[in-house]
Protein backbone atom coordinates (compact mmCIF):
# COMPACT_ATOMS: atom_id res chain seq x y z
CA UNK A 1 0.00 0.00 0.00
CA UNK A 2 1.22 3.31 -0.88
CA UNK A 3 1.33 6.06 1.96
CA UNK A 4 -1.16 8.82 2.05
CA UNK A 5 0.22 11.99 0.55
CA UNK A 6 -1.41 13.42 3.66
CA UNK A 7 -2.57 12.07 6.95
CA UNK A 8 -3.99 13.98 9.65
CA UNK A 9 -4.72 12.31 12.98
CA UNK A 10 -6.15 13.73 15.96
CA UNK A 11 -4.93 17.63 15.35
CA UNK A 12 -6.12 20.21 18.45
CA UNK A 13 -5.07 23.41 18.25
CA UNK A 14 -5.82 26.56 20.32
CA UNK A 15 -5.55 30.27 20.15
CA UNK A 16 -5.94 31.42 23.71
CA UNK A 17 -9.73 30.71 24.43
CA UNK A 18 -10.81 29.36 21.26
CA UNK A 19 -10.66 26.14 20.20
CA UNK A 20 -10.16 26.47 15.99
CA UNK A 21 -9.36 22.61 15.86
CA UNK A 22 -11.00 20.00 17.85
CA UNK A 23 -9.17 16.93 16.97
CA UNK A 24 -9.24 16.58 12.97
CA UNK A 25 -8.11 13.59 11.12
CA UNK A 26 -8.15 12.89 7.58
CA UNK A 27 -6.30 11.51 4.76
CA UNK A 28 -5.53 12.58 1.40
CA UNK A 29 -4.46 9.42 -0.54
CA UNK A 30 -1.59 10.08 -3.65
CA UNK A 31 -2.86 11.44 -6.89
CA UNK A 32 -6.13 12.90 -5.25
CA UNK A 33 -7.78 16.01 -6.02
CA UNK A 34 -9.26 16.83 -2.86
CA UNK A 35 -11.09 19.92 -1.46
CA UNK A 36 -11.38 21.56 1.74
CA UNK A 37 -14.49 22.94 2.69
CA UNK A 38 -15.65 25.31 5.32
CA UNK A 39 -17.66 28.58 6.45
CA UNK A 40 -15.02 31.55 7.13
CA UNK A 41 -13.10 30.50 10.47
CA UNK A 42 -14.09 26.70 10.39
CA UNK A 43 -10.00 26.41 10.89
CA UNK A 44 -8.70 25.53 6.92
CA UNK A 45 -5.97 27.93 6.99
CA UNK A 46 -5.07 27.08 10.21
CA UNK A 47 -4.65 22.77 9.39
CA UNK A 48 -2.94 24.09 6.15
CA UNK A 49 -0.49 26.30 8.48
CA UNK A 50 0.13 22.84 10.96
CA UNK A 51 1.15 20.70 7.51
CA UNK A 52 3.31 24.16 6.67
CA UNK A 53 5.07 24.39 9.83
CA UNK A 54 3.63 27.94 10.03
CA UNK A 55 2.10 26.67 13.15
CA UNK A 56 2.48 23.94 15.70
CA UNK A 57 -0.37 21.73 16.52
CA UNK A 58 -1.13 21.67 20.83
CA UNK A 59 -1.48 17.65 19.77
CA UNK A 60 -1.64 15.04 17.54
CA UNK A 61 0.40 14.26 14.04
CA UNK A 62 0.30 15.19 10.63
CA UNK A 63 2.72 13.59 7.71
CA UNK A 64 3.41 14.80 4.06
CA UNK A 65 3.95 11.79 2.24
CA UNK A 66 4.59 9.51 5.34
CA UNK A 67 7.41 12.26 6.96
CA UNK A 68 6.09 14.26 10.30
CA UNK A 69 5.81 17.87 9.64
CA UNK A 70 7.62 18.66 12.96
CA UNK A 71 10.01 15.73 13.74
CA UNK A 72 10.95 15.01 9.99
CA UNK A 73 10.65 18.85 8.82
CA UNK A 74 12.83 18.97 6.44
CA UNK A 75 11.67 15.79 3.60
CA UNK A 76 8.36 16.92 4.79
CA UNK A 77 8.56 20.42 3.79
CA UNK A 78 10.16 19.51 0.58
CA UNK A 79 7.27 17.27 -0.57
CA UNK A 80 4.52 20.26 -0.01
CA UNK A 81 3.77 23.19 -1.78
CA UNK A 82 1.72 25.51 -0.35
CA UNK A 83 -0.25 28.81 -2.18
CA UNK A 84 -1.64 30.86 0.93
CA UNK A 85 -4.45 32.51 1.31
CA UNK A 86 -2.99 36.06 1.60
CA UNK A 87 -1.62 38.05 -1.10
CA UNK A 88 1.93 38.08 0.65
CA UNK A 89 5.01 38.87 -1.35
CA UNK A 90 8.35 41.00 -1.35
CA UNK A 91 8.64 43.92 -2.17
CA UNK A 92 12.24 44.03 -2.97
CA UNK A 93 12.23 41.25 -6.37
CA UNK A 94 11.54 40.48 -9.48
CA UNK A 95 9.26 37.91 -10.11
CA UNK A 96 12.22 35.78 -11.46
CA UNK A 97 14.37 36.57 -8.41
CA UNK A 98 11.70 35.74 -6.59
CA UNK A 99 11.64 32.25 -7.92
CA UNK A 100 15.52 31.64 -8.11
CA UNK A 101 15.51 33.01 -4.10
CA UNK A 102 12.59 30.35 -3.62
CA UNK A 103 14.52 27.39 -5.73
CA UNK A 104 16.96 27.78 -3.64
CA UNK A 105 16.07 27.39 -0.55
CA UNK A 106 14.52 23.90 -1.32
CA UNK A 107 18.43 23.18 -2.59
CA UNK A 108 17.23 23.31 -6.21
CA UNK A 109 19.70 24.76 -8.48
CA UNK A 110 19.77 26.13 -12.24
CA UNK A 111 15.82 25.83 -12.02
CA UNK A 112 15.51 28.22 -14.92
CA UNK A 113 13.57 25.59 -17.18
CA UNK A 114 11.29 24.72 -15.21
CA UNK A 115 10.45 28.48 -13.89
CA UNK A 116 10.36 29.08 -17.58
CA UNK A 117 7.59 26.55 -17.89
CA UNK A 118 5.32 27.59 -14.66
CA UNK A 119 5.33 31.45 -15.79
CA UNK A 120 4.28 30.16 -19.17
CA UNK A 121 1.34 28.16 -17.69
CA UNK A 122 0.46 30.74 -15.57
CA UNK A 123 0.56 33.46 -18.17
CA UNK A 124 3.67 34.82 -16.78
CA UNK A 125 6.13 34.70 -19.30
CA UNK A 126 5.82 39.08 -19.56
CA UNK A 127 6.50 39.92 -16.20
CA UNK A 128 9.35 37.86 -15.44
CA UNK A 129 11.79 41.02 -14.70
CA UNK A 130 8.77 42.96 -13.23
CA UNK A 131 9.10 44.20 -9.74
CA UNK A 132 6.32 42.20 -7.09
CA UNK A 133 5.18 45.43 -6.28
CA UNK A 134 4.42 47.13 -10.05
CA UNK A 135 2.34 44.07 -9.87
CA UNK A 136 -1.72 43.80 -9.64
CA UNK A 137 -2.95 41.83 -7.67
CA UNK A 138 -4.07 38.66 -10.01
CA UNK A 139 -0.73 38.50 -10.91
CA UNK A 140 0.94 38.58 -7.23
CA UNK A 141 -1.41 35.92 -6.78
CA UNK A 142 -0.59 34.08 -10.06
CA UNK A 143 3.40 34.43 -8.79
CA UNK A 144 2.24 32.87 -4.97
CA UNK A 145 1.18 29.67 -7.34
CA UNK A 146 4.41 29.68 -8.80
CA UNK A 147 6.30 29.86 -5.91
CA UNK A 148 4.77 26.80 -4.30
CA UNK A 149 5.79 24.83 -7.48
CA UNK A 150 9.70 25.66 -7.91
CA UNK A 151 10.28 22.57 -5.86
CA UNK A 152 8.00 20.48 -7.90
CA UNK A 153 6.01 19.26 -4.69
CA UNK A 154 4.47 15.97 -4.77
CA UNK A 155 1.85 17.48 -3.00
CA UNK A 156 0.21 21.02 -3.68
CA UNK A 157 -2.59 23.00 -0.99
CA UNK A 158 -4.16 26.13 -2.94
CA UNK A 159 -6.07 28.02 0.03
CA UNK A 160 -8.57 29.98 -1.46
CA UNK A 161 -6.47 30.67 -4.33
CA UNK A 162 -9.61 32.33 -6.43
CA UNK A 163 -10.97 34.37 -4.20
CA UNK A 164 -11.52 37.58 -5.58
CA UNK A 165 -9.61 36.78 -8.80
CA UNK A 166 -11.01 37.92 -12.34
CA UNK A 167 -12.65 34.85 -14.06
CA UNK A 168 -9.56 33.99 -16.70
CA UNK A 169 -7.33 33.78 -13.77
CA UNK A 170 -9.57 31.06 -12.43
CA UNK A 171 -9.21 29.04 -15.91
CA UNK A 172 -5.55 29.58 -16.30
CA UNK A 173 -5.39 28.47 -12.59
CA UNK A 174 -7.86 25.43 -12.82
CA UNK A 175 -6.27 24.10 -15.99
CA UNK A 176 -2.78 24.30 -14.91
CA UNK A 177 -3.82 22.51 -11.58
CA UNK A 178 -5.55 20.05 -13.21
CA UNK A 179 -3.04 19.12 -15.56
CA UNK A 180 -0.44 18.85 -12.13
CA UNK A 181 -2.70 16.41 -11.09
CA UNK A 182 -2.87 14.47 -14.08
CA UNK A 183 1.01 14.61 -14.03
CA UNK A 184 0.40 12.51 -10.59
CA UNK A 185 0.46 15.67 -8.01
CA UNK A 186 -1.68 15.09 -5.35
CA UNK A 187 -3.82 18.72 -4.92
CA UNK A 188 -5.41 19.84 -2.30
CA UNK A 189 -7.78 23.33 -2.41
CA UNK A 190 -9.91 24.92 0.12
CA UNK A 191 -12.26 27.73 -1.82
CA UNK A 192 -15.66 29.55 -1.39
CA UNK A 193 -16.81 28.67 -4.87
CA UNK A 194 -18.53 25.39 -4.33
CA UNK A 195 -19.07 24.81 -8.05
CA UNK A 196 -15.29 24.98 -8.32
CA UNK A 197 -14.58 22.16 -5.80
CA UNK A 198 -17.53 19.93 -7.65
CA UNK A 199 -16.10 20.13 -10.82
CA UNK A 200 -12.29 19.35 -9.76
CA UNK A 201 -12.63 17.83 -6.69
CA UNK A 202 -13.61 14.15 -6.12
CA UNK A 203 -13.39 13.77 -2.40
CA UNK A 204 -14.62 16.64 0.16
CA UNK A 205 -14.27 17.73 3.54
CA UNK A 206 -16.08 19.76 4.96
CA UNK A 207 -14.88 22.06 8.02
CA UNK A 208 -16.82 23.76 10.35
CA UNK A 209 -15.98 25.40 13.70
CA UNK A 210 -13.11 23.13 13.76
CA UNK A 211 -14.27 19.74 13.18
CA UNK A 212 -14.55 17.94 10.60
CA UNK A 213 -18.38 17.26 9.67
CA UNK A 214 -17.92 15.43 7.13
CA UNK A 215 -15.72 13.37 4.34
CA UNK A 216 -16.66 11.58 1.53
CA UNK A 217 -16.56 11.37 -2.63
CA UNK A 218 -18.21 14.03 -4.11
CA UNK A 219 -20.58 11.99 -6.25
CA UNK A 220 -21.94 10.03 -2.88
CA UNK A 221 -21.89 13.29 -1.33
CA UNK A 222 -24.05 15.01 -4.36
CA UNK A 223 -25.89 11.23 -4.48
CA UNK A 224 -26.69 11.01 -1.01
CA UNK A 225 -27.27 14.43 0.64
CA UNK A 226 -28.53 17.10 -2.16
CA UNK A 227 -32.31 16.16 -2.78
CA UNK A 228 -33.41 15.34 -6.39
CA UNK A 229 -35.75 18.16 -7.09
CA UNK A 230 -38.35 18.93 -9.91
CA UNK A 231 -39.62 22.16 -11.19
CA UNK A 232 -43.13 21.79 -12.23
CA UNK A 233 -45.14 24.32 -14.55
CA UNK A 234 -48.61 23.40 -14.07
CA UNK A 235 -52.12 24.26 -15.85
CA UNK A 236 -54.04 24.78 -14.37
CA UNK A 237 -51.65 26.44 -11.91
CA UNK A 238 -52.54 24.67 -9.01
CA UNK A 239 -50.64 22.45 -7.03
CA UNK A 240 -53.10 19.69 -5.92
CA UNK A 241 -53.44 19.68 -1.46
CA UNK A 242 -51.56 15.98 -1.61
CA UNK A 243 -48.79 17.28 -3.15
CA UNK A 244 -48.28 20.55 -0.94
CA UNK A 245 -46.16 18.66 1.65
CA UNK A 246 -43.33 18.82 -0.89
CA UNK A 247 -43.36 21.53 -1.80
CA UNK A 248 -39.87 23.28 -0.95
CA UNK A 249 -39.88 26.22 -3.33
CA UNK A 250 -41.18 28.23 -6.74
CA UNK A 251 -38.62 28.72 -9.65
CA UNK A 252 -39.84 30.85 -12.47
CA UNK A 253 -43.50 30.58 -11.90
CA UNK A 254 -43.08 26.45 -11.45
CA UNK A 255 -43.10 24.73 -8.62
CA UNK A 256 -39.98 22.87 -7.04
CA UNK A 257 -40.41 19.77 -5.59
CA UNK A 258 -38.25 17.68 -3.27
CA UNK A 259 -38.13 13.88 -3.59
CA UNK A 260 -36.89 11.12 -2.09
CA UNK A 261 -35.58 9.22 -5.07
CA UNK A 262 -36.59 9.81 -8.30
CA UNK A 263 -39.36 6.85 -8.27
CA UNK A 264 -41.35 9.18 -6.61
CA UNK A 265 -42.31 10.95 -9.49
CA UNK A 266 -44.32 8.00 -11.13
CA UNK A 267 -47.11 8.94 -7.60
CA UNK A 268 -46.54 13.00 -8.09
CA UNK A 269 -47.65 12.74 -12.12
CA UNK A 270 -50.32 9.89 -11.23
CA UNK A 271 -51.60 12.42 -8.65
CA UNK A 272 -51.77 15.20 -11.14
CA UNK A 273 -53.68 13.17 -13.36
CA UNK A 274 -56.28 12.15 -11.45
CA UNK A 275 -56.93 15.81 -9.99
CA UNK A 276 -57.14 16.88 -13.83
CA UNK A 277 -53.73 19.49 -13.83
CA UNK A 278 -51.65 19.07 -16.99
CA UNK A 279 -47.96 19.50 -16.67
CA UNK A 280 -46.67 22.40 -19.33
CA UNK A 281 -43.06 22.01 -18.79
CA UNK A 282 -41.02 19.70 -16.15
CA UNK A 283 -37.23 20.33 -15.27
CA UNK A 284 -35.31 17.81 -13.13
CA UNK A 285 -33.00 20.30 -11.09
CA UNK A 286 -29.35 18.34 -10.75
CA UNK A 287 -28.36 18.94 -7.02
CA UNK A 288 -25.09 20.83 -6.14
CA UNK A 289 -22.38 20.91 -3.52
CA UNK A 290 -24.02 24.41 -2.23
CA UNK A 291 -26.95 22.21 -1.09
CA UNK A 292 -25.24 19.72 1.31
CA UNK A 293 -22.75 22.73 1.96
CA UNK A 294 -25.88 24.42 3.21
CA UNK A 295 -27.83 21.44 4.77
CA UNK A 296 -24.97 20.39 7.00
CA UNK A 297 -23.97 23.94 7.87
CA UNK A 298 -26.86 24.35 9.13
CA UNK A 299 -26.29 21.87 11.66
CA UNK A 300 -27.39 18.47 9.97
CA UNK A 301 -23.79 17.16 9.88
CA UNK A 302 -22.09 15.49 12.78
CA UNK A 303 -18.58 15.04 13.54
CA UNK A 304 -17.39 11.78 11.38
CA UNK A 305 -13.77 12.30 12.39
CA UNK B 1 27.30 25.17 2.89
CA UNK B 2 23.75 23.95 3.31
CA UNK B 3 22.03 25.08 0.39
CA UNK B 4 19.00 26.70 2.66
CA UNK B 5 22.19 28.75 4.32
CA UNK B 6 23.41 29.74 0.55
CA UNK B 7 19.84 30.89 -0.58
CA UNK B 8 18.76 32.84 2.78
CA UNK B 9 22.62 34.57 2.74
CA UNK B 10 21.73 35.80 -0.93
CA UNK B 11 18.47 36.87 -0.57
CA UNK B 12 19.05 38.86 2.27
CA UNK B 13 22.71 40.68 0.35
CA UNK B 14 20.54 41.19 -2.71
CA UNK B 15 17.53 42.78 -0.48
CA UNK B 16 20.45 45.14 0.98
CA UNK B 17 22.20 45.55 -2.59
CA UNK B 18 19.40 46.56 -3.90
CA UNK B 19 18.24 49.65 -1.67
CA UNK B 20 22.35 50.26 -1.00
CA UNK B 21 21.35 54.46 -1.54
CA UNK B 22 19.99 53.56 1.86
CA UNK B 23 21.38 50.58 3.33
CA UNK B 24 25.26 51.89 2.49
CA UNK B 25 25.90 55.52 1.36
CA UNK B 26 23.38 57.03 3.64
CA UNK B 27 25.15 55.71 7.07
CA UNK B 28 28.49 56.42 5.21
CA UNK B 29 27.61 60.46 5.24
CA UNK B 30 25.78 60.50 8.62
CA UNK B 31 29.49 59.04 10.01
CA UNK B 32 31.16 61.50 7.55
CA UNK B 33 29.28 64.13 8.83
CA UNK B 34 29.74 63.10 12.62
CA UNK B 35 34.00 63.26 11.60
CA UNK B 36 33.36 66.76 10.27
CA UNK B 37 31.62 68.43 13.38
CA UNK B 38 33.43 66.75 15.98
CA UNK B 39 36.80 67.27 14.79
CA UNK B 40 36.05 70.82 13.57
CA UNK B 41 35.10 71.50 16.92
CA UNK B 42 37.60 68.84 19.66
CA UNK B 43 40.67 68.67 17.37
CA UNK B 44 42.55 71.51 18.65
CA UNK B 45 41.44 71.23 22.39
CA UNK B 46 41.58 67.29 22.79
CA UNK B 47 44.45 64.74 22.69
CA UNK B 48 43.58 61.56 23.46
CA UNK B 49 46.66 59.07 22.88
CA UNK B 50 49.94 60.79 22.79
CA UNK B 51 50.65 61.68 19.18
CA UNK B 52 47.33 60.67 17.98
CA UNK B 53 45.57 63.80 16.53
CA UNK B 54 41.96 63.76 17.56
CA UNK B 55 40.43 63.38 14.26
CA UNK B 56 42.72 60.41 13.57
CA UNK B 57 41.31 58.98 16.76
CA UNK B 58 37.93 59.20 16.30
CA UNK B 59 38.11 57.15 12.96
CA UNK B 60 38.39 54.03 14.06
CA UNK B 61 35.18 54.46 16.62
CA UNK B 62 33.21 56.08 13.88
CA UNK B 63 33.93 53.20 11.63
CA UNK B 64 33.19 50.63 14.17
CA UNK B 65 29.77 52.45 15.29
CA UNK B 66 28.97 52.43 11.20
CA UNK B 67 30.07 48.69 11.55
CA UNK B 68 27.42 47.77 14.86
CA UNK B 69 24.81 49.77 14.03
CA UNK B 70 24.29 48.70 10.57
CA UNK B 71 24.63 45.17 11.08
CA UNK B 72 21.83 45.60 13.55
CA UNK B 73 19.56 47.19 11.34
CA UNK B 74 19.94 44.84 8.53
CA UNK B 75 19.05 41.48 10.53
CA UNK B 76 16.25 43.60 12.63
CA UNK B 77 14.31 45.46 9.57
CA UNK B 78 14.64 42.46 7.35
CA UNK B 79 13.21 40.33 9.98
CA UNK B 80 10.21 43.06 10.93
CA UNK B 81 9.30 43.79 7.12
CA UNK B 82 9.01 40.50 6.02
CA UNK B 83 6.95 39.84 9.51
CA UNK B 84 4.98 42.83 9.05
CA UNK B 85 4.29 42.07 5.45
CA UNK B 86 3.72 38.57 5.70
CA UNK B 87 6.43 37.40 2.93
CA UNK B 88 8.70 35.87 6.50
CA UNK B 89 6.77 32.81 5.62
CA UNK B 90 8.83 32.30 2.27
CA UNK B 91 11.59 31.43 4.60
CA UNK B 92 9.02 29.83 7.15
CA UNK B 93 7.71 27.72 5.11
CA UNK B 94 10.73 25.87 2.98
CA UNK B 95 13.10 23.13 4.97
CA UNK B 96 15.57 25.62 6.39
CA UNK B 97 17.17 24.55 9.80
CA UNK B 98 16.89 27.15 12.58
CA UNK B 99 20.64 27.09 12.73
CA UNK B 100 20.88 27.62 8.66
CA UNK B 101 18.33 30.82 9.31
CA UNK B 102 20.40 32.18 12.46
CA UNK B 103 24.11 32.13 10.24
CA UNK B 104 22.38 33.63 7.20
CA UNK B 105 21.17 36.55 8.76
CA UNK B 106 23.86 37.12 10.92
CA UNK B 107 26.56 36.49 8.18
CA UNK B 108 24.06 39.27 5.76
CA UNK B 109 24.19 41.67 8.76
CA UNK B 110 28.23 40.99 9.34
CA UNK B 111 28.30 41.79 5.61
CA UNK B 112 26.13 45.01 5.54
CA UNK B 113 27.96 45.92 8.61
CA UNK B 114 31.70 45.96 7.28
CA UNK B 115 30.68 47.40 3.92
CA UNK B 116 29.59 50.34 5.46
CA UNK B 117 32.46 50.11 8.17
CA UNK B 118 34.99 50.08 4.99
CA UNK B 119 33.00 53.20 3.22
CA UNK B 120 32.90 54.83 6.48
CA UNK B 121 37.22 54.24 6.35
CA UNK B 122 37.82 54.96 3.14
CA UNK B 123 35.82 58.05 2.99
CA UNK B 124 37.71 59.26 6.31
CA UNK B 125 41.40 58.66 4.90
CA UNK B 126 40.57 61.64 3.50
CA UNK B 127 40.62 63.41 6.68
CA UNK B 128 43.25 61.64 8.92
CA UNK B 129 45.02 58.65 8.39
CA UNK B 130 45.45 56.58 11.45
CA UNK B 131 48.69 53.92 11.67
CA UNK B 132 47.35 50.43 10.91
CA UNK B 133 49.64 48.79 13.78
CA UNK B 134 47.75 45.84 14.27
CA UNK B 135 45.25 44.48 11.65
CA UNK B 136 44.30 41.13 12.67
CA UNK B 137 42.42 42.27 15.78
CA UNK B 138 40.89 45.05 14.05
CA UNK B 139 39.63 42.06 11.81
CA UNK B 140 38.78 40.17 14.12
CA UNK B 141 37.07 42.69 16.36
CA UNK B 142 34.84 43.43 13.55
CA UNK B 143 33.48 40.50 12.38
CA UNK B 144 32.27 39.58 16.06
CA UNK B 145 31.46 43.41 16.48
CA UNK B 146 28.59 43.19 13.42
CA UNK B 147 28.38 39.20 14.15
CA UNK B 148 27.09 40.14 17.97
CA UNK B 149 24.73 42.91 16.61
CA UNK B 150 23.52 40.92 13.43
CA UNK B 151 22.52 38.57 16.20
CA UNK B 152 20.73 41.30 18.73
CA UNK B 153 19.13 42.36 15.63
CA UNK B 154 17.89 38.76 14.69
CA UNK B 155 15.94 38.86 18.77
CA UNK B 156 14.80 42.76 17.95
CA UNK B 157 13.42 41.33 14.60
CA UNK B 158 11.82 38.45 15.92
CA UNK B 159 10.20 40.49 19.13
CA UNK B 160 8.98 43.47 17.38
CA UNK B 161 5.39 43.06 16.17
CA UNK B 162 5.55 46.70 14.84
CA UNK B 163 8.12 49.19 13.33
CA UNK B 164 7.58 51.71 16.09
CA UNK B 165 8.69 48.61 18.78
CA UNK B 166 12.00 48.28 16.46
CA UNK B 167 12.64 51.70 16.73
CA UNK B 168 12.32 51.97 20.80
CA UNK B 169 14.67 48.94 20.37
CA UNK B 170 17.22 50.90 18.46
CA UNK B 171 16.53 53.86 20.46
CA UNK B 172 16.65 53.17 24.05
CA UNK B 173 19.00 50.09 23.62
CA UNK B 174 21.73 49.80 20.58
CA UNK B 175 22.14 54.29 20.50
CA UNK B 176 22.76 54.92 24.22
CA UNK B 177 25.58 51.90 24.52
CA UNK B 178 27.33 53.17 20.97
CA UNK B 179 27.19 56.42 22.26
CA UNK B 180 28.39 55.58 25.40
CA UNK B 181 31.21 53.23 24.27
CA UNK B 182 33.77 55.31 23.77
CA UNK B 183 33.41 56.36 20.41
CA UNK B 184 33.94 60.30 21.06
CA UNK B 185 36.18 59.84 23.95
CA UNK B 186 38.85 57.79 25.92
CA UNK B 187 37.36 55.70 28.84
CA UNK B 188 39.99 57.63 30.99
CA UNK B 189 38.66 61.22 30.54
CA UNK B 190 35.19 60.14 32.17
CA UNK B 191 35.02 60.58 35.70
CA UNK B 192 35.33 57.60 38.00
CA UNK B 193 31.26 56.44 38.19
CA UNK B 194 31.08 56.90 34.36
CA UNK B 195 34.18 54.48 34.08
CA UNK B 196 32.77 51.65 36.02
CA UNK B 197 29.53 52.18 34.06
CA UNK B 198 31.28 52.21 31.14
CA UNK B 199 32.71 48.83 31.94
CA UNK B 200 29.46 46.94 31.76
CA UNK B 201 29.02 47.93 28.64
CA UNK B 202 29.48 45.58 25.66
CA UNK B 203 29.98 47.62 23.11
CA UNK B 204 32.53 49.83 25.06
CA UNK B 205 34.73 46.65 24.44
CA UNK B 206 34.07 45.96 20.83
CA UNK B 207 35.33 49.85 19.91
CA UNK B 208 37.94 49.51 22.53
CA UNK B 209 39.36 46.23 20.99
CA UNK B 210 38.69 47.74 17.16
CA UNK B 211 40.45 50.52 18.02
CA UNK B 212 43.87 48.87 19.56
CA UNK B 213 43.53 47.17 15.72
CA UNK B 214 44.82 50.76 14.57
CA UNK B 215 47.15 52.64 17.72
CA UNK B 216 48.21 49.33 19.18
CA UNK B 217 47.22 51.33 22.31
CA UNK B 218 43.77 50.57 23.83
CA UNK B 219 42.20 51.41 27.28
CA UNK B 220 41.92 48.06 28.39
CA UNK B 221 44.38 45.04 26.99
CA UNK B 222 42.61 43.52 23.91
CA UNK B 223 42.35 40.34 25.15
CA UNK B 224 40.34 41.09 27.70
CA UNK B 225 38.19 43.12 25.33
CA UNK B 226 38.20 40.03 23.19
CA UNK B 227 37.41 37.30 25.93
CA UNK B 228 34.32 39.44 26.99
CA UNK B 229 33.06 39.95 23.45
CA UNK B 230 33.13 36.44 22.64
CA UNK B 231 31.53 35.37 25.52
CA UNK B 232 28.63 38.10 24.81
CA UNK B 233 28.92 36.94 21.19
CA UNK B 234 28.27 32.79 22.30
CA UNK B 235 25.67 33.86 25.08
CA UNK B 236 23.68 35.84 22.69
CA UNK B 237 23.54 33.19 19.88
CA UNK B 238 22.99 30.36 21.72
CA UNK B 239 20.10 32.72 23.23
CA UNK B 240 18.58 33.43 19.48
CA UNK B 241 19.05 29.83 18.65
CA UNK B 242 16.98 28.76 21.57
CA UNK B 243 14.74 31.55 20.19
CA UNK B 244 13.93 30.29 16.51
CA UNK B 245 14.45 26.52 17.63
CA UNK B 246 10.93 27.31 19.84
CA UNK B 247 9.87 29.34 16.84
CA UNK B 248 8.99 32.26 19.59
CA UNK B 249 6.87 34.61 17.80
CA UNK B 250 7.16 32.58 13.93
CA UNK B 251 5.63 30.08 14.37
CA UNK B 252 2.63 30.25 16.26
N1 LIG C 1 -2.86 33.42 14.95
C1 LIG C 1 -4.11 33.38 15.43
N2 LIG C 1 -4.38 33.90 16.64
C2 LIG C 1 -5.63 33.85 17.15
N3 LIG C 1 -6.69 33.30 16.51
C3 LIG C 1 -6.48 32.77 15.30
C4 LIG C 1 -5.18 32.78 14.70
N4 LIG C 1 -5.28 32.17 13.49
C5 LIG C 1 -6.58 31.80 13.36
N5 LIG C 1 -7.30 32.16 14.42
C6 LIG C 1 -8.73 31.89 14.64
O1 LIG C 1 -8.94 30.50 14.40
C7 LIG C 1 -10.16 30.28 13.72
C8 LIG C 1 -9.91 29.53 12.45
O2 LIG C 1 -9.30 30.41 11.53
P1 LIG C 1 -8.85 29.96 10.09
O3 LIG C 1 -8.05 28.72 10.20
O4 LIG C 1 -8.20 31.13 9.45
O5 LIG C 1 -10.24 29.65 9.38
P2 LIG C 1 -10.60 29.51 7.85
O6 LIG C 1 -9.33 29.46 7.07
O7 LIG C 1 -11.39 28.24 7.77
O8 LIG C 1 -11.43 30.69 7.49
C9 LIG C 1 -10.77 31.66 13.51
O9 LIG C 1 -11.73 31.88 14.52
C10 LIG C 1 -9.61 32.60 13.64
O10 LIG C 1 -10.03 33.84 14.13
MG1 LIG D 1 -8.70 30.65 5.57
Amino acid sequence: MTQPAIQISQIRKRFGELEALKGVSLSVEQGEFFALLGPNGAGKTTLISILAGLTRADSGEARIMGHDVVHDYRAARHALGVVPQELVFDPFFTVRETLRIQSGYYGVKSNDGWIDEILHNLDLTNKADTNMRKLSGGMKRRVLVAQALVHKPPVIVLDEPTAGVDVELRQTLWAFVRKLNEQGHTIVLTTHYLEEAEALCSRVAMLKQGEVVLLDRTDKLLAQHAEKKVALKLVPDSLPLALQAMKCGEQRGAHVLALQDFAQLDGVLATLRESGVRIEDMEVLTPDLEDVFVKVMHGEGRAVA
Amino acid sequence: MTPGFRALFYKEILRFYKVAFQTVLAPVITALLYLLIFSHVLEEHVQVYPGVSYTAFLVPGLVMMSVLQNAFANSSSSLIQSKVTGSIIFVLMPPIAYSEFFLAYVAAAAVRGVAVGGGVFVVTLLFALPPLREPLWLIVFALLGSGLLGALGVVAGIWAEKFDQLAAFQNFLIMPFTFLSGVFYSLHSLPPFWQGVSRFNPFFYMIDGFRYGFFGVSDVSPWLSLTIVLVCFFALSLFTLQLLKTGYKLRH
